[in-house]
């Protein structure tokens, strides 16, 4: 009966934050307490003309791949946007300054390389859209 | 790359066998998930005893067209279920009961997340792991 009880709480518990996650997952945040700033030099590539989409992602992350792929896409109708990958795990110095923690995390720079918004997890494409739009 | 969809159904299938070991307090079933584990951690997931079932018992009923997705956030899973399993075959081994129903709870948390949801814990779990080894 302990036992069964035991079971039941694990599973309730994993539901409602399994459902929490998935609530919370790819929305971009505009809130920013602490506004970053990005150098080119620290992601190996030009910003953009008018903004940059700068992902981090790892080699144990499976929605890192569909992140790129959605960024890439939306990017491709933006010539003045730039979408830049990087590698987490070979940038923990930028990862600690930016308070990077988990992947895929998005970062939505202005064209000084500002950090303006953010999105932790992988964002959808019509968020992506609406958040480049306000840039 | 693999089909997605079988790490999905081992993932149900580890999170029966754990609420059966939970309720039964038997120290053979949580050693069998622990060598399913210890196989999949450390010669990936496709050769895992449950990757033979999917293969055969599953996949020939399921679609032909299949969404894949990288092996090693699966592996990286894997080797996590396999640390909780380790701490839960010693508590039921030495009879610290205690022991074996926490580790075998977190087990199943993450076990029923990747299922029901797709949760991928090597997003959440590696990079602060990373992190924190190298401050």
């Amino acid at each position: 009966m302990n036992s069964i009880a035991i079971v039941g709480g694990v599973l309730v518990l994993a539901t409602a934050y399994g459902l929490w996650d998935r609530k919370r997952t790819g929305r971009i945040n505009e809130k920013i307490d602490s506004r970053h700033l990005v150098n080119p030099s620290e992601i190996g590539s030009e910003l953009g003309e008018s903004a940059t989409i700068l992902q981090f992602s790892s080699a144990f992350c499976t929605p890192c791949r569909a992140t790129r792929s959605t960024l890439s896409s939306v990017v491709s109708h933006y010539p003045k946007i730039k979408h830049v990958e990087v590698d987490a795990e070979s940038n923990l110095d930028l990862v600690r300054r930016l308070d990077i923690r988990q992947t895929p995390t998005t970062l939505f720079l202005n064209s000084d390389g500002r950090e303006i918004a953010r999105a932790v997890g992988a964002p959808k494409r019509q968020q992506v859209i609406n958040a480049l739009e306000r840039i | 790359m693999i089909d997605a969809r079988g790490p999905r159904w081992s993932a149900g299938l580890t999170s029966i066998v754990l609420i059966v070991a939970l309720i039964t307090r038997s120290p053979i079933i949580i050693i069998l998930q622990l060598v399913q584990f210890g196989i999949a951690a450390f010669a990936g997931p496709p050769n895992s005893p449950y990757a033979w079932l999917y293969k055969n018992l599953v996949q020939p009923r399921l679609s032909k067209n299949f969404e894949s997705e990288p092996v090693r956030p699966v592996q990286f899973a894997q080797l996590v279920g396999f640390i909780f399993a380790s701490l839960a075959t010693i508590g039921a081994l030495s009879h610290v009961w205690l022991l074996f129903t926490i580790a075998t709870s977190f087990a199943l948390f993450a076990a029923f997340l990747n299922s029901a949801f797709g949760y991928c814990l090597g997003c959440k779990m590696y990079l602060l792991g990373v992190r924190f080894r190298s401050v």
